[in-house]
């Protein structure tokens, strides 16, 4: 008895966190019109690709698609470089005043993005890189919790390792790149998933520096594409599915990384 | 370990931390500097033109109602939501960890999925669940015997719709964090509490929270950091309205900043911003000192 009731509560939570979602798909093949109608259509009455054709011909929204998979791509692989680099040494060598650098970088985790966002985009714009790659990409190099993420998993590499590897004759760079590179492999991956999500989830910074509609990201397209099309759920929920889908597939490719790396980030203290 | 050259640790250390410092620490100085100044669309084009005002654009703030409405609506969300936001997914955290569960991964997934899909999207599929006469919200309510609500229309509903799709999208995070917590407790804790004949009430109370406290303590100090960003919601599905009931901090900097480019004043409004943020972070760590 009690059984039963704790999976009627918990297929219950189930059914709302999922019915958007299956609404959404439903919803982006439909003809026009077809989701607005009372009591809603929970299944298309006649199924067509028609949402999709005209996202893709007709509102160009291949090129957001791209925008977003180069920036998401380009941002992880540069950032797990240069914090890998940067935990690696923040783990496992000893020069003054690293620590103190270290709690700076973690204390200053409390700024919100915003603060930085103004004289960040004067300085883009100095620069010539609004409306460019280059404008996402730069905030994105590095990030203080990737550091400190690899930081704490590289503290469990015993130094005999690398010593081992000295003595045998390895420069710095060598072990770098062929022990501790792939000794980080699974909390790479993890950094990996959060921060391709994170830049292709982002919102409000590519908002702010892409001024073009070929240049917009998938959200920004998508907000934009909102203004113009309040009326048209159907065409919506097939740009929704377009902007949700590859996120949806990377993270269950990826689910065990994603859920170790909430775990990381949990036991800061 | 020895053999520390410190230009190998310069090659190491040098590209992430010195973006660190030029595209983040130094914004954060020049935004500090900005908000101190007249810097607006003119400055822009000349920045000779840009003067200092000193406490101008803050005490302009105190005195801006549109100000005070963006701060009344930010904090009317981060209390409702933040605390709602965390009971449901210590509520969600404990169902999932009970020994008569079955499909707990199955379970664990579908909560997590809205955490890791894309905000904007969602609130537009929320939008559109909202809608007063073909929503899909409205048509289970009225299986119910629930009138029709315009959610996003009418100012007393509009917010409240926002801390529900807030819930929705991010519960599953905490979650995990909790079930981490709970995996944690010790099970010689409940079987002598058994022993002595507590309720599963009195278990929970005695045993399973005071356990938590630290989980709960990062949960909330990360929570509230997120929720007072509240932004892509109130753009998406309510652009602020109806009658500015969402219009949010971070919009009302995004307005006065990339729209109007009043650039000092919308610093001074990130700034304030995030002494909110320190000060909120500051007394949930003295919470933590004294339940210690």
């Amino acid at each position: 008895m009690k059984r039963i009731l704790l999976h009627t509560v918990l297929i219950f939570i189930a059914v709302i966190t999922l019915i958007p979602f299956l609404w959404m798909i439903s919803a982006s093949f439909m003809f026009d019109g077809h989701a607005s109608v009372f009591p809603p259509r929970f299944i298309p009455d006649q199924f067509t690709l028609m949402q999709y054709e005209r996202l893709f011909e007709r509102l160009s929204i291949a090129q957001n698609f791209i925008n977003s998979l180069v920036l998401s791509l380009l941002v992880t692989v540069i950032s797990l470089a240069f914090n890998s680099m940067a935990g690696y040494a923040f783990a496992k060598y000893k020069i003054k005043g690293k620590n103190k650098l270290f709690n700076l970088l973690i204390s200053s985790m409390i700024i919100p993005a915003q603060v930085t966002m103004l004289p960040l985009f004067l300085m883009l714009k100095w620069m010539g890189f609004i409306n460019t790659y280059m404008a996402i990409i730069i905030p994105g190099l590095a990030n203080i919790f990737g550091i400190f993420l690899i930081r704490q998993y590289c503290i469990s590499i015993p130094d005999s390792l690398i010593e081992a590897a000295r003595i045998d004759g390895a420069n710095d760079f060598l072990i770098y790149r062929k022990i501790i590179l792939p000794l980080l492999t699974p909390v790479l991956a993890t950094l990996a998933i959060f921060t391709f999500l994170g830049t292709w989830n982002d919102f409000l910074w590519p908002l702010i520096v892409m001024t073009d509609d070929s240049m917009y990201t998938l959200p920004v397209a998508l907000a934009n594409l909102m203004l113009e099309h309040t009326k048209d759920p159907e065409l919506m929920m097939a740009g929704s599915v377009v902007t949700i889908l590859p996120v949806i597939i990377v993270f269950l490719a990826l689910q065990k990384y994603y859920m170790k790396g909430i775990m990381m980030g949990s036991v800061k203290e | 370990m020895k053999a520390n050259n410190i230009k190998t640790v310069i090659f190491f250390l040098a590209p992430a931390v010195s973006a660190i410092f030029i595209f983040f620490f130094i914004p954060v100085i020049a935004a500090f500097i900005i908000s101190f100044t007249d810097f607006d669309i003119y400055t822009l084009g000349d920045l000779s033109t840009l003067r200092f005002i000193g406490f101008d654009n803050y005490s302009k703030l105190l005195n801006d109602e549109l100000f005070w409405t963006s701060l009344e609506n930010t904090f009317y969300f981060v209390v409702v939501a933040g605390p709602l936001s965390i009971a449901v997914s210590l509520s969600a955290a404990l169902l999932l960890n009970s020994k008569l569960t079955k499909f707990k991964s199955l379970f664990r997934l579908a909560y997590f999925l809205p955490v890791v899909t894309t905000l904007v999207a969602v609130a537009i599929v929320w939008r559109f669940i909202y809608h007063p006469n073909f929503g899909i919200l409205n048509f289970f309510l009225g299986l119910v015997g629930i009138n029709p609500i315009d959610w996003l229309g009418d100012p007393f509903w509009a917010m409240p719709s926002i801390i529900i799709l807030a819930v929705w999208k991010n519960f599953g995070y905490n979650m995990i964090i909790f079930i981490a917590g709970l995996q944690n407790i010790p099970d010689e804790l409940y079987e002598a509490a058994d022993i002595e004949g507590a309720s599963a009430l009195q278990k929970f109370r005695h045993i399973t929270l005071p356990m938590l406290a630290p989980t709960t303590i990062f949960v909330s100090i990360i929570t509230m950091i997120g929720y007072f960003q509240l932004f892509a919601e109130p753009y998406v599905m309510t652009q602020g309205g109806p009658l500015n009931k969402t219009l949010s901090i971070v919009q009302y900097m995004y307005q006065e900043g990339f729209r109007w480019w009043n650039m000092g004043y919308s610093a001074s409004i990130a700034f304030v911003l995030f002494v909110i943020i320190f000060i909120g972070t500051l007394i949930q760590f003295r919470i933590q000192k004294i339940n210690k």
